[in-house]
């Protein structure tokens, strides 16, 4: 994660090492090469912003891939999209999009000290995040116990929706699930990275290093979760919601 | 180092304040960390060149005698990987860059400084896991990885080829973040947008494309990985898969890869040719903005890599016009280097040379590259020797002229001392003559028809001549690139302690002493000058600036 204010060991040595006129004495948070906070919560919220352009284009190459797909092999992509259990998938972004409430009101309660509510909303943010990746668990199981993971022991018999005399191609569908579970896969890393993430700030905000003056830490680890929200949001309906009127 | 001294106590400075591998190894200091990637990207440079040398030994004869078809095929399939993303990508953003860029905008670092460090150790992972991948057998696709032959019928290690790219390739991406915000949160007082040195705009175009480019090609990794080990059908169109959208994929970073090199050294070109001309460069907002233009003009251009591959015709055209277009940034730049000659009084220095060397062959490089953008010559060259001349005019001869052109025109600042100026012109014109006889024969024989990767031509004994003065001119070529680091190495230890300005040049980072301190100014600057204000230098109107307590 770029740019937490936090101070290696060898920072400090250097520090004390260094006979410049250069003292900051006064914020122990405040790194030797800024020359003032403001300088250094800037750059550490433009470097995360940064990243999530490159996590962006990094998602846009499988987003690019699944939609080249979906034009060429509709019937298939819709028939596999049907196997998935949308109501696990919408309980999913129902938590995920609580959970970014919780990260909200932990930017909130660092920025103004209010401590409680800042360890409550961590607290509770980690419990959505857990609770996301337990129900996905349970949809992996599933497509498991069903063959639908692509490989040597794939299978995939199903209709094309619609179409109730038409077989969906099983090649096509291998190609739907291959990109699902590599969408969703990298996904899901993003949330065990975001959940360590989380942790970290659980354990510094218990420290009480997460103050009204220097909460960047906090800022910048809600805008990555923020982020893994806004994927699974285009996630979900792409790959769930294909065709399920019919 | 302090046992030759010339001077009887030397200055503290960021060589000599601590002393230990673990002050290099977990160094937060960008002049330090640009040194490991020196010396990292040499190792590399030298492999690459090892490999270089056994192609062109092979193509002395026309029949394949000295190493076999499939050997031949891991050359320079390795001989590219480990240019490309072993020295070339890394070369002068992550040395020159990573010294020169906080010192020229009067900051103590780079923004993020353990960010910068794990940059250093991704690269070393990767380059640890693509030197196990060559030693256990290397890869035998070409550098391009082409899929469906690199997912699903070669048996060579492409997945581990590919993930050691993977890794350096995060280590380009953080540079490129690193850059970014450094340039635009770090500058000091006064540094404003149009004071910056065209160094530094060349690096901010160069790290847009890293951060942007750079995921696309991992996220492509990611997926022939997957398709290989699983044996899914992305790519495989007898799975079902496109063919075609892994080279869409591929060359939308690897086109803008070539950016990635060029751009810098159109950085340190600049440096040069406004240093040694004596003069503010011409049209300064126009070389900066062009820098711009071409890392955004080259996101769109990567399809002209696919005439041939089966893409629509109107695609095709469109991507051809689109080809054109970078030719205009890239023309304003020559066009305003030259123009800053005309009336400048030019000193021939080492790094001068290198410079000239630069436009010369650019410009070549260039040309030839409109002329691959044309689809009727497109089709009649592709897959040829005009290609590789072609993009070794650019990759070689222009960003590695750039670079060592750079490495001279910055080494009394880095080592704080001078190396021997008759050599370093040696050298240059070895290394310009080498290139040139290497190289040219190239386009020839590409025109005339020899296609690239084939180790045996014996059925066209006629080529014969050209490949035997390409593989002398690479001889010469050989020893044009040992020479700098003999010399340079040497002059560590025997040459003459630089001043701090030897090159009476402009940039901030020659006002702080040579080699400069841990944090690099021990004040902090206040810029209250254009880049290159040399008319003023010159006359004596600038202000002496004293950053140096």
């Amino acid at each position: 994660m770029p740019g937490t204010g936090r101070r290696s060991t060898l920072s400090d040595s250097q520090t004390v090492v260094d006979t410049s006129v250069h003292a900051h004495g006064h914020n122990p948070a405040l790194l030797h090469h800024f020359s003032d906070e403001q300088q250094q919560r800037d750059s550490a919220s433009l470097g995360m912003w940064i990243f999530l352009a490159t996590e962006v284009m990094f998602f846009g190459g499988l987003f690019c891939a699944y939609l080249i797909y979906r034009l060429w092999y509709f019937g298939d992509f819709a028939a596999a999209s049907q196997s998935l259990n949308w109501k696990l998938g919408g309980t999913n972004t129902i938590v995920l999009i609580c959970s970014s409430l919780t990260v909200v009101f932990a930017v909130y309660a660092a920025q103004h000290g209010k401590r409680t509510m800042l360890l409550a909303s961590l607290v509770l943010t980690l419990i959505f995040g857990f609770a996301f990746l337990g129900i996905k668990a349970v949809e992996y199981a599933e497509k498991f116990e069903k063959h639908h993971v692509p490989g040597a022991s794939f299978s995939f018999i199903a209709t094309v929706p619609g179409h109730p005399d038409l077989m969906a191609n099983p090649r096509h569908a291998e190609i739907y699930f291959a990109l699902y579970f590599i969408m969703t896969g990298l996904h899901a890393l993003h949330m065990i990275i975001g959940i360590g993430i989380f942790v970290w700030l659980l354990w510094i905000a218990w420290k009480g290093r997460l103050t009204p003056q220097y909460n960047t830490p906090m800022e910048i680890g809600g805008l990555y979760w923020h982020f893994v929200d806004i994927v699974w949001i285009y996630l979900f309906p792409l790959l769930y919601l294909i065709d399920l009127h019919k | 180092m302090s046992t030759a001294l010339a001077q009887p106590v030397e200055r503290e400075n960021y060589l000599n304040k601590h002393y230990g591998v673990g002050s290099w190894l977990f160094t937060t200091d960008h002049k330090r960390i640009a040194l490991l990637y020196l010396i990292s990207i040499t190792f590399f440079f030298f492999i690459g060149g090892f490999f270089a040398l056994l192609i062109r030994l092979e193509l002395l004869t026309p029949a394949g005698d000295l190493v076999q078809a499939d050997t031949y095929n891991k050359l320079f399939t390795m001989h590219g990987m480990v240019m490309v993303f072993f020295f070339l990508i890394p070369s002068i953003p992550a040395v020159l860059g990573n010294f020169l860029v906080p010192m020229m905008i009067g900051a103590k670092d780079l923004a993020f400084p353990r960010i910068n460090l794990l940059s250093w150790y991704l690269y070393v992972i990767g380059g640890v896991m693509m030197l196990h991948c060559m030693l256990t057998g290397g890869v035998d696709t070409g550098w391009t990885f082409y899929a469906p032959f690199s997912t699903e019928y070669t048996n060579t290690k492409i997945v581990e080829a590919g993930l050691a790219i993977f890794v350096a390739g995060f280590s380009s991406i953080l540079t490129g973040l690193n850059f970014i915000v450094t340039i635009h949160r770090m500058r000091a007082p006064g540094m404003t947008w149009s004071r910056l040195p065209l160094f530094i705009w060349a690096h901010y175009a160069t790290s847009i494309i890293q951060i942007l480019g750079t995921p696309v090609i991992a996220i492509t990794i990611v997926l022939v990985a997957a398709e290989r080990t699983l044996h899914l059908g992305i790519f495989d169109p007898k799975l079902g898969g496109d063919p075609l959208l892994f080279q869409h994929l591929f060359w939308f970073y690897s086109h803008p890869a070539v950016y990635i090199m060029i751009l810098p050294s159109m950085g340190v070109v600049s440096e040069v040719i406004a240093c040694f001309a004596r003069k503010r460069i011409f049209g300064y907002s126009f070389v900066a903005i062009s820098s711009i233009a071409i890392a955004v003009f080259g996101f769109l251009v990567w399809a002209h890599h696919m005439f041939v591959a089966g893409i629509s015709v109107y695609a095709a055209l469109i991507f051809s016009l689109l080809s054109y277009s970078v030719a205009v940034p890239s023309a304003v730049k020559v066009f305003n280097w030259t123009a800053t000659l005309y009336k400048g009084s030019i000193h021939y220095d080492a790094p001068m040379l290198y410079a000239f060397g630069f436009l010369g062959l650019f410009t070549i490089g260039g040309l030839t590259g409109l002329f691959l953008a044309a689809l009727g010559i497109n089709v009649h060259v592709t897959d040829t020797y005009f290609v590789v001349a072609h993009f070794h005019y650019i990759m070689v001869g222009g960003a590695l002229m750039g670079y060592l052109g750079g490495m001279h025109f910055w080494w009394p600042k880095i080592s704080g001392r001078l190396y021997p100026e008759g050599w370093a012109r040696l050298a240059a014109l070895i290394v310009f003559v080498g290139f040139n006889l290497t190289f040219f024969p190239q386009f020839v024989l590409g025109y005339l028809g020899m296609p690239r990767r084939y180790y045996d031509y014996s059925h066209m004994p006629e080529f014969q001549v050209l490949n035997v003065l390409s593989t002398a001119g690479a001889t010469i070529l050989g020893i044009g690139y040992l020479l700098p680091m003999i010399y340079f190495l040497w002059s560590m230890r025997y040459g003459k302690p630089a001043p701090d300005n030897p090159w009476n040049a402009a940039g901030l980072e020659w006002q702080t002493q040579s080699p400069p301190t841990t944090f690099n100014f021990d004040q902090e600057p206040v810029v209250t000058w254009e880049a290159y204000n040399y008319d003023e230098i010159d006359a004596g109107h600038r202000e002496e600036v004293h950053v140096v307590g």
